[in-house]
This record gives structure tokens, C-alpha cells and sequence, in this order.
């Protein structure tokens, strides 16, 4: 009983990891393969549900819905990834400097950073979309620009309690420079956190462009789209369940894989990070 | 002893409990410990870390942790076997039966609830007491803890009392239950000399008068000796020795006793060949007149200061080592701090070798911080734990443009050596022990080749075997290398250990200044006396057998002497004051105690 | 206490100001003329010259801030393009919809979320606590929208229990007017449910392990005592911030489930006047949604020293 709490734990980060690594699969594979062209319409076989020739069924234009769902994976993988490595750069950055600096700098950055935060990030998305116009790179900046407060008060928080941490002091008083000793020793300690952060950020980000797709708002149709596919299949659900039970289940699957590798990351690195420090 | 007593109020045999890991196999922290103790007796269970004292007491009120199981022994309190308790029989006896009180007084009480409902909650519920006749038994105990304001102490919250304060009053909310057997686990550790001293006397007092029974766990064999009747000594899990604390210590029978003992830090009995500094050199640092500040904190747009150091001189020769010992908040920290740059003076100069240091120019005092280091605290947060030993030993020659890279190596393989660490350069930070941390502390500090270490509490976080290794070490690294050091702590055990002078600060001031001897032999001050007798000696060797005893001072002094007075109001400390004199500034007090102090040595 | 709400009300001070600038900004960033933007396909040049003025378009940038700060102080949040009417007023009508789902789900999610969290914290590492864990896993991962979406089907295309769009005011129908918000609550709950009780596990469990919660049992005060009232006020604390954060995260998502119910709520207006380039009601409903959330987060900062007594000094 006392090793299965371990056990159950690392089996939950295994399950995530194969989920993710599963995503990554058909995000990668779906540049040079699927079953059908995702933008191949067949008014002959429209809303056909699933069978042996199309195994997710088909949607109102006879388009194969599992091969639509291998690109939408691309999609989405795609813009989380980049939207969270563009607020992982910015908010680190930011975060750190800040956070170590200290001093009157800090405090107005701080302001600044919580003012920002008053914005709930899909809003700031939307806002951002309205000026832009739905495209797939005005997701990634949207979401990015969302994203870089959170990640800057995480960076700034690690910095700032690092900052106290006599070896850091130590540092100085060998006579290391503020910018040396921030680089050498504060951000290598500050990985961890922002590394469990990021996690539960690509996370969001699958779900926001999700979202943002199912309004209109996000990457434009004819590139499918998870959401976009559940935007196009509600006025059918009578008929066709099944154009938004896959694309639905295939946004879940992937926020359950990310969630669970994420929590796994996580207890990793906490009790290690407690151990070594 | 007792003969009216059928049993034992409490009887441990062969008590063994054990960790599983992950492959089954037991790893055991106690084994087969026995121990007996009867009603109103004390009995105090020492130990360095991983001896299993503290799972001893754990065990006692069934509050091991959930992974810990209990290999094999019994535990009988009043006759009962309390390893066979259900819940509901462990909720009977804890509290009413036996009562525990916890080391850390920052979180020993739920910041959450008011006082006075954490002291009634206990007694309304356990002992059935109605609300108001609870809530005066909790202001008398309050009375008898000694909390200046029992009825507004029940109003308030933990946060607003000291440490020391708190720690009383949680004193007083376990014995209102009147539990027969009262359980302290380093209950003062975390607390300063002077309450540590008068907690543990209320303890004692309050377990007396009830009749009580003691079990007082704690790490400082020295510390305990003056409180209980009975001692048990633990190494490992294993109980290496047991009996009455004089018989023990007057002979102690087993290797381990015998170590602790003399590991104790206490003065040489024999001055070995320390050759004295001349005092005709000039000194390597200078503090002249400097004043130290601090920000309040409080509304972020006003900016309001407090005086942390107030105008404070001294200096500290080549190859002397000179300690500053105070109480938390006594300013000694910031003190160490402002020599090494690291806190803004607000007034005053500190010169380095002659040289001023403040205000000097970027390389000035590049330069300057080479030549004095420091060694911190904490092993486990002064050293970078992703670093190589090595590599963090080198980073102290970096920016030393002297020295080659073949030279920078070979310093650092020598200040391993130095330490007796000469086989760890690969390893990594994270995998050393406390001790071991702390002499690479010592090895960075040692291979710039400053002129002056500052120790800050070098030794308090280790165990007290540890603890004489690294000052030994310390010792001779000083006669070696010849450079200065200036000792923080407030341990004076430490102090009385490895210090040629001793300066004792108290809320930014120094209060006595002199020589080692000098200050421990004949304290003048009011605040070193009482320092002084808060903290038991131990005296004696391992032939003859060893005493603990409370230091005496002299009890007369002059009273033609004038004392600093000024902000020693609101503590209760006993003050001697010319009447006649006007409010001195400290810089004369300074002289004033210098003179005393000579004055009385010449006589 | 009293420095401490001094000092919070003074930081929402230019948190309110940044944010009126950024949703100023956004719109004021959108390509083309501001005023013919607003006229839409109205073909009329002195009143379009008149517009112009009026938004002080022949001023500099901070002038023209300035100036729709000072309209909207008056009340006068601007006209709706296409509706023809104060957005003021379409806002005032339809907050009461999000409202009332937010502070349900809200509701809802705290009251299932909180015991469950503390019980998980309390059972941690055992059976209970892996599949509170294990079940917040899988909630959170469930995308609100979809859940809104297979609810319908379930209820109303396949056993015609509950309605499946509109809505109708509890002024109107009473007790009625509740059926229309059982499924879009629904769906919005779950995911928050996770977030609260991650939380509450997590303090819950930080909690317990300290040392004032071993001195309580040590009084032989008996478990359920211990739990409630020595470990949940202070694990509580921490769960009331990210309650804030899932007030928010409703606000803005309520763009998403209203679209799926067709509700006529704030969220759903916002969304059609992005589609139908109604800049003004965008501007509005950012400004006001935004707002709230400012609002939702001071209170929620204010209330933290009932459960820390700490700050109360």
C-alpha cells in the first residue's frame, strides 16, 4: 500500500506522456499522411457515420473527419507550442530581471504585470483577435501576449526568493557581478518552476485556440480546427452526433494527457527541488 | 524510588520502529528501546540527528508518521498497553494523559483562532468544563505562565506575541489539561538564550507543581542536565547509555556519552601555544563610528528607518579571532554584513588594512571583497546544490587576475586538502552531508587567502560531534593561514570555545567589550551577567568526570559604574543607574567599560 | 487592517486606468477611421464631419482618451452600430443572464469543490484522495463547450427533458425560468470544480502538515474537529484567490457557453458584435467584463484577512 500512491503517481505520468507523445505523432504525421485530404469534400458521402472506410464518419461536406482531426492536431499543437514558448521568452525575461533587480524598478513592474493580469487572458485573446482578424499567427501572438504576465510574476517570484538564498549572496561577495551571478545561479534554479508553469500553460493554450476556433475567432476556416469542427457540427447533432463527438474527444484526450504529464512533471521536480535545496 | 507506586507510569521495551521502503525491507530508527519512568519523575532523552529520539516520542501519543510501523516492543502507559489503542482510546489519552509540546513557537499555535478559544477548546470538549469556568482556568494558567495581560492575550492572535511568549502559552494550553506526563521535544530550541533559559524554568516549575512526569528530548546534553533527574542516551536508534544525570555525567560508562560530552564546546582547560597577537600591529579591520539602518516595513510610499547598529567602533587583528555575540535582533548580523558591503552604512567608515572601504571605487572594493570572506549559516542554502565541489571552490579565484588557471586549480585541490575533503573535488554539492557542507563553506572562504573569515553561526545547524571537528578545524586553519575572523552567534559555548575577545551586543549597542576570559570570568554589563547565566557550563574530563553547572558571577559591582540605560525600557532587566549621570552617548559608555573592565582586572 | 485596504484600494486605482487604456487601445488599433467604422454604411458627410469631432478624431491620441474617459463617466458608453441603441442599455440587459450562470456555477463548483478537496487532502496518497484527483483530472479536461454541446444532445435531442436555447427571466417565470440555466451551469461547473478542489487539496494538505495541526490532535481533539475548524480556515484562504480567478475565467467564457445555448447574455453580445464589426459594443462589453473582474479580485482580496488573521494588524 505505501509504494502505490509512487506507483499510481508514476503511472499517471506515463499515461501522460504517451498521450502527449501520441499527439505530437499525429501532428507530425499529418504533414505528409491521412487517410483522406482534410479539405476533400464527397457530397456522395455526406454525413456518413463511421465506418469502415471512414472510421470518424464524415461531416456535412462528406470531408473525412478522422483525417480532418489529424490536422486540426497539428494545428493546435502548433499554436500552443509556439504561443507558450513566446510567453515563456517574454515572461522570463521580464520576470527575472525584475524580480532580481529589485528595488523601485520591481514595484513598478509588478504594477504594470498585476494590471495585465486584471485582464481574464481569453479576453485579452478576443480583443487582440478583433483587431487582428482570425489568422493562425494572430492566435500565437494573442495567446502569447495572454500568457506573458502569468509567466513573468512566476519567473519574478522564483527570483525574488532566490535573491535571499545565501548562495546567491555568497556569489556577490566573492565579488561576481549582479548580471553574472543572476545568470550562473538564479535562473538555472528558476527552470523548474517556469518548466511545471509551461505545462499547464500548453494546456490553456490547447483549450483557448479551441475556444477561439469554435467562435469564429481564431485560426479561419478551411485549416480544420478541433473547435472550428464543433462550431461547424452543432446544427447537426440530431442527425450526426458524431461530428462533434470526436473532435470533442479529441481536444479532451489530449488536455487529459497534458494534464496528467503535467501533474507528473510536477511531483518530479517538487520533491527533488525540496531534497536538493 | 517510589515504592508506593504498583507500576510505572510509563514502561517502553524493546520498542523497534522502522521505515519500509519501496523493496519491503524495514529500515529501523529505534531499536529496542527500554526505558521506565514514574510518576512526577524527568527524564531527558538526548541525541544528535538520527538518533530516533524524536520517533521515540512520537510513538508515545501514537503519532508516528503514516509510512512508520512499529516492528516489535510495547509502550504501557498507566498500566495500559497504548500500542493496541483503537482512535477513540488514543483520543482519550492524548491531552488528558499525556500532553506534548513542539518545537517550532512560529506554527505551534493555529494563527487562524484567537487564544483564548485554542486554550477552552481542549478543556470544554476533553474535561467537559463549561465555557466560562474554562475560560478562568485559561486566565490563571495564563497568570501563571507569566503573560503580562491574560484577559487581552485570550482576544488576540498568535502573531502578535515573541516567539518565547508563544511557547508559553502554549505551555500553559497543554498543562491545563493536567496531563500525568508531559512530552517536550526541543521545546527552545528556536528561541534565545536568555528565554530559552526562563521557558524551561517555567516548565519545570509548572511540571512540579502539578506532579507531572517529563520527558525532555532534546539534542544539548549540557542544556538538559540542569532540568531532569534522569538521562537517556541515544546513537542511531539504540540507547547507548541510562541513569541518574549526576551518576552519568560524574562517570559516564559509554564510549558515545563520553564523546558528547566531550564534544561540548568549553574552554581549553590547557592554553595550548596560541601564540597572542601583538597588539602593536595595526589591525586588519576597522569599524569607526558606523551606524546601521533599516527600512520599516510598512506603507510602500513612506520611507521610515530604524536604527538596526547604532554609531558602533571596534577593530579585529591579524590571526585573532574576535566574537560578537548577541541575541536576534541585537544587530551583529548586520554588523557582518556591512563589512562585506552587503548592507548600507549610514554612517561611519569600516577600513580594511588601513584603507578606507566605503565610498572607495568599484575596484577598490572588488579588490577589498576578495580579501574578506565569509561563511554562512546554513549549509544547505549558502552552497549552489547543482554545482561540483570543485567548481565551487573555483568560482572565489575567478575574477582574481593573478593567478593562472594551473595556480587557480591547484589552490582549490589545496583547500580541499586543508579541510580533509581532498577526495571530494567531483562531487556534486547536493550530495554532502550537513558537515561536509559546511567545510566546503570553509574551503571557498579559505582559497582566496583573505585576510579576515566571517562566520556567521558557522556551527549552530550542526550536530554538537560535527561541531568540534569543524572548529577544531577552524582553529588550526587560523594558526596556519594567520588571518582574521570575526565570530557571529549567539551560542557562547562557541564563543567561549574559540575566541580571543568578545564583544556582546545588545539592540544595536555593544554593552561589554574585553577579552575572552575577562567577559566570561567577570561580566560587568547586566545584560552579560544575565546572558552569562542563562547558559550552563559544562566542566570537568573524561578521567575525572564531568559537572554542569550555572555560571556565577561576581555579584558585586560597583555601583559608582554608569550602565547604558536608554531602550531597555519595556524588558524587564535589571538595570544599575548613577542617578546623577546624564543620558551617555554610547562611544562613551564604550570607554567607560573598557576602563571598568581593566579596572577590575588590574585589581 | 485599515493600512492593508487603503493599500489594495490604492492598486486598483491604476489597474482600473491601464485597463480602460488597453481596451482603448485595442479598438483604437483596429485599422481605419474610427468615426466612418461606427457609420457603417452610412453614406452622410456632416455627420460624419460631426462624429468625428465629437470624438475629438481632430485631436491628438491622449486628448481623444481622454475625452471617451469623460463620456463614459457620464454614462455614455456610445451607440450601437447596429442595434441602434445605447450599448449602455444592451449591456444592462444582458448582464443579469451572465450573472446569474456565473455566480451558480460559482456557487455550485464551491460547494462540491471544497469538501472534496479537504477530504482528498486528508485521505492523501490513499484510495479517495488518487480518484478526487484522478476525477479533477478528467473534469478539467473536458473542453465547456463540448460538455454544453453533448448536454443538449443528451437532454434535449434525445430525451426532450430540458430546453436547449433561450431563456427566460426569473421575474417572468419564476421558479420556471431555471430549467434554461440547469445545462449551460452544468457545463461550465465542471471543469471549475477541478480548479477549486486542486486548490483547496493542495493548501489543505500544506496545512496538515503543520505543526499546530499535530498540537490539536495532541489535545485529543478528535479528527472531524481538527478538519474543520483547525484545518480549513487556514487552508481556505488560498482557495478564496483562485476562487477570484474562476469568477473570471466564467466572465470571459461566457462568450463561449452562451454562444452554445443561445443566451441572450453579455458574453453572447460581445462575440455577435465582433462578428458584425459593432465596435462600440465590443468596446462596452470588454471595458465592463474587465471591469467586473477587477471588482471580483479587490473583494476577494478584501475578504482574504477574515481567514488570515495575520493581515488584520
Amino acid at each position: 500500500m505505501p509504494s502505490s500512491p509512487k506507483r499510481a503517481r508514476r503511472a499517471n505520468l506515463v499515461i501522460g506522456a504517451v498521450l502527449v507523445g501520441l499527439l505530437l505523432l499525429i501532428a507530425v504525421v499529418n504533414l505528409v499522411y491521412t487517410p483522406y485530404g482534410p479539405l476533400d469534400v464527397n457530397i456522395h458521402a455526406r454525413y456518413a457515420p463511421p465506418s469502415l472506410h471512414h472510421w470518424f464518419g464524415t461531416d456535412e461536406f462528406g470531408r473525412d473527419i478522422l483525417s480532418r482531426i489529424m490536422s486540426g492536431a497539428g494545428v493546435s499543437t502548433t499554436v500552443s507550442v509556439c504561443s507558450v514558448l513566446f510567453a515563456l521568452l517574454a515572461g522570463t525575461s521580464i520576470g527575472a530581471v525584475c524580480g532580481y533587480a529589485g528595488g523601485w524598478f520591481d514595484r513598478l513592474a509588478a504594477m504594470l504585470i498585476d494590471a495585465l493580469m486584471a485582464f481574464p487572458g481569453l479576453l485579452l485573446a478576443l480583443g487582440i483577435m478583433t483587431v487582428v482578424g482570425p489568422s493562425k499567427w494572430g492566435v500565437v501572438v494573442a495567446l502569447g501576449l495572454a500568457y506573458t504576465p502569468s509567466v513573468s510574476r512566476i519567473a519574478r517570484g522564483a527570483a525574488l526568493s532566490l535573491r535571499q538564498r545565501d548562495f546567491v549572496v555568497a556569489s556577490r561577495t566573492m565579488g561576481n557581478s549582479g548580471a553574472w551571478t543572476l545568470l550562473r545561479h538564479v535562473l538555472p534554479h528558476c527552470v523548474a518552476p517556469l518548466l511545471v508553469f509551461s505545462t499547464s500553460l500548453f494546456g490553456s493554450a490547447l483549450l483557448a485556440e479551441s475556444a477561439l476556433s469554435f467562435l469564429g475567432l481564431g485560426v479561419p476556416a478551411p485549416e480544420p480546427t478541433w473547435g472550428g469542427m464543433l462550431a461547424d457540427g452543432r446544427t447537426a447533432i440530431d442527425q450526426a452526433i458524431w461530428v462533434v463527438l470526436f473532435p470533442g474527444a479529441a481536444i479532451s484526450l489530449a488536455l487529459f494527457g497534458i494534464n496528467l504529464f503535467g501533474d507528473g512533471v510536477r511531483d518530479l521536480l517538487d520533491p527533488r527541488m525540496k531534497g536538493g535545496m | 524510588m517510589n515504592a508506593l507506586v504498583q507500576h510505572p507510569l510509563l514502561a517502553v521495551s524493546n520498542l523497534t520502529i522502522g521505515f519500509p521502503d519501496k523493496n519491503g525491507t524495514v529500515k529501523q530508527v529505534t531499536h529496542d528501546v527500554n526505558f521506565t519512568l514514574n510518576a512526577g519523575e524527568s527524564l531527558a532523552l538526548v541525541g544528535e540527528s538520527g538518533s530516533g529520539k524524536t520517533m521515540v516520542g512520537r510513538a508515545l501519543l501514537g503519532l508516528l508518521p503514516e509510512r512508520a510501523e512499529i516492528v516489535s516492543g510495547t509502550i504501557s502507559f498507566e498500566g495500559h498497553d497504548v500500542l493496541s489503542n483503537t482512535p477513540a482510546q488514543w483520543l482519550a489519552t492524548r491531552g488528558t494523559g499525556i500532553g506534548m509540546v513542539f518545537q517550532e513557537p512560529m506554527v505551534s499555535l493555529n494563527p487562524a483562532i484567537r487564544i483564548g478559544d485554542q486554550l477552552t477548546e481542549a478543556l470544554m470538549r476533553r474535561r467537559s468544563v463549561a465555557r466560562d469556568a474554562a475560560r478562568l482556568q485559561a486566565i490563571a494558567m495564563l497568570e501563571r505562565v507569566r503573560v503580562r495581560d491574560p484577559h487581552g492575550c485570550m482576544k488576540r492572535y498568535p502573531h502578535e506575541f515573541s516567539g518565547g511568549m508563544r511557547q508559553r502559552i502554549l505551555l500553559a494550553a497543554v498543562m491545563l489539561l493536567r496531563p500525568r506526563l508531559l512530552i517536550a521535544d526541543e521545546p527552545t530550541t528556536a528561541l534565545d538564550c536568555v528565554v530559552q533559559k526562563e521557558v524551561l524554568d517555567l516548565m519545570i516549575e509548572l511540571t512540579r507543581e502539578e506532579g507531572t512526569a517529563l520527558i525532555f528530548i532534546s539534542h544539548n546534553l549540557a542544556l538538559v542536565t540542569a532540568y531532569t533527574e534522569h538521562v537517556l542516551v541515544m546513537q542511531r536508534g539504540a540507547v547507548m547509555e541510562t541513569g541518574a544525570v549526576a551518576t552519568v555525567l560524574a562517570r559516564p560508562s559509554h564510549e558515545y556519552t563520553l564523546k558528547l560530552l566531550e564534544a561540548l564546546p568549553r574552554r581549553a582547560d590547557t592554553e595550548s601555544a596560541l601564540s597572542p597577537p601583538s597588539s602593536s600591529a595595526p589591525p586588519i579591520i576597522e569599524v569607526k563610528d558606523v551606524a546601521i539602518d533599516y527600512r520599516v516595513p510598512g506603507l510602500w510610499f513612506r520611507k521610515i528607518l530604524a536604527r538596526a547598529v547604532h554609531p558602533t567602533s571596534f577593530s579585529v587583528q591579524a590571526g585573532e579571532t574576535v566574537a560578537i555575540v548577541g541575541e536576534s535582533g541585537s544587530g551583529k548580523t548586520s554588523i557582518a554584513k556591512a563589512i562585506l558591503g552587503l548592507a548600507p552604512v549610514a554612517q561611519g567608515q569600516i577600513l580594511l588594512n588601513g584603507l578606507p572601504f566605503l565610498g572607495a571605487g568599484h575596484d577598490a572594493m572588488q579588490a577589498a571583497r576578495r580579501s574578506v570572506q565569509m561563511v554562512f549559516q546554513d549549509p544547505y542554502s549558502s552552497l549552489d546544490p547543482r554545482m561540483r565541489v570543485d567548481a565551487l571552490i573555483g568560482e572565489a579565484l575567478r575574477l582574481d587576475k593573478t593567478l593562472s588557471r594551473a595556480q587557480r586549480a591547484q589552490r582549490v585541490a589545496e583547500a580541499l586538502e586543508d579541510v580533509g575533503l581532498g577526495e571530494f573535488a567531483g562531487r556534486l554539492v547536493h550530495q554532502l552531508s550537513g558537515g561536509q557542507r559546511q567545510r566546503v563553506a570553509i574551503a571557498r572562504a579559505l582559497a582566496s587567502r583573505p585576510a579576515v573569515i566571517i562566520a556567521d553561526e558557522p556551527v549552530s545547524a550542526l550536530d554538537v560531534t560535527v561541531q568540534k571537528q569543524i572548529l577544531d578545524m577552524l582553529v588550526s586553519l587560523q594558526q596556519r593561514y594567520r588571518f582574521a575572523c570575526l565570530l557571529i552567534s549567539h551560542d557562547l559555548g562557541v564563543v567561549e570555545q574559540i575566541a580571543d575577545r568578545v564583544l556582546v551586543m545588545f539592540r544595536g549597542h555593544i554593552v561589554e567589550e574585553g577579552t575572552r576570559d575577562a567577559v566570561f570570568d567577570n561580566p560587568v554589563h547586566p545584560y552579560t551577567r544575565r546572558l552569562l547565566q542563562a547558559v550552563p557550563e559544562l566542566r570537568g574530563n573524561r578521567d575525572d568526570g564531568f559537572k554542569v553547572i550555572t555560571r556565577t558571577v561576581p555579584d558585586d559591582i560597583d555601583p559608582s559604574r554608569k550602565y547604558f540605560n536608554a531602550e531597555l525600557a519595556g524588558r524587564d532587566m535589571p538595570v544599575l543607574v548613577d542617578v546623577a549621570a546624564p543620558m551617555l552617548t554610547p562611544a562613551h559608555v564604550l570607554t567607560d567599560h573598557r576602563i571598568a573592565l581593566e579596572a577590575v582586572q588590574s585589581s | 487592517m485599515l493600512s492593508y485596504i487603503i493599500k489594495r484600494l490604492s492598486m486598483a486605482v491604476p489597474t482600473v486606468f491601464i485597463v480602460t487604456l488597453l481596451v482603448f487601445g485595442m479598438i483604437r488599433a483596429i485599422p481605419g477611421d474610427p468615426a466612418s467604422l461606427m457609420l457603417g454604411d452610412l453614406n452622410d458627410p456632416a455627420l460624419l464631419q460631426q462624429m468625428r469631432h465629437s470624438f475629438g478624431l481632430d485631436q491628438s491620441i491622449p486628448a481623444q482618451f481622454v475625452i471617451w474617459v469623460s463620456h463614459l463617466l457620464s454614462g455614455d458608453f456610445g451607440m450601437s452600430i447596429v442595434r441602434h441603441q445605447p450599448v449602455l442599455e444592451l449591456i444592462r440587459e444582458t448582464f443579469p443572464v451572465t450573472a446569474e450562470i456565473v455566480l451558480a456555477a460559482t456557487f455550485l463548483a464551491c460547494v462540491i469543490a471544497i469538501p472534496a478537496g479537504l477530504f482528498a487532502a486528508w485521505m492523501q496518497n490513499r484510495r479517495g484522495d488518487l480518484a478526487v484527483v484522478m476525477g479533477s483530472i478528467m473534469l478539467v479536461s473536458i473542453p465547456s463547450f463540448w460538455a454544453g454541446i453533448l448536454l443538449i444532445w443528451l437532454f434535449g435531442v434525445k430525451l426532450h427533458l430540458l430546453p436547449t436555447f433561450g431563456y427566460q427571466p426569473f421575474s417572468q417565470a419564476g421558479w420556471a425560468s431555471l430549467k434554461y440555466l440547469v445545462l449551460p451551469v452544468i457545463a461550465v461547473t465542471l471543469g471549475e470544480i477541478a480548479v477549486v478542489t486542486r486548490m483547496m487539496r493542495a493548501s489543505s494538505i500544506e496545512v496538515l502538515r503543520l505543526e499546530y495541526i499535530a498540537h490539536a490532535r495532541a489535545k485529543g481533539l478528535s479528527e472531524r474537529r481538527v478538519l474543520l475548524r483547525h484545518t480549513l480556515p487556514n487552508a481556505f484562504g488560498p482557495t478564496l484567490t483562485v476562487i477570484g480567478l474562476v469568477l473570471g475565467h466564467l466572465l470571459a467564457g461566457g462568450a463561449v457557453i452562451e454562444t452554445v445555448f443561445t443566451l441572450p447574455g453579455m458574453g453572447r453580445l460581445l462575440v455577435e458584435s465582433i462578428y458584425s464589426r459593432d465596435y462600440p459594443v465590443v468596446q462596452g462589453c470588454l471595458l465592463v467584463i474587465a471591469l467586473l473582474y477587477v471588482l471580483t479580485n479587490l473583494v476577494v482580496d478584501l475578504l482574504y484577512p477574515i481567514f488570515d488573521p495575520r493581515l488584520k494588524l
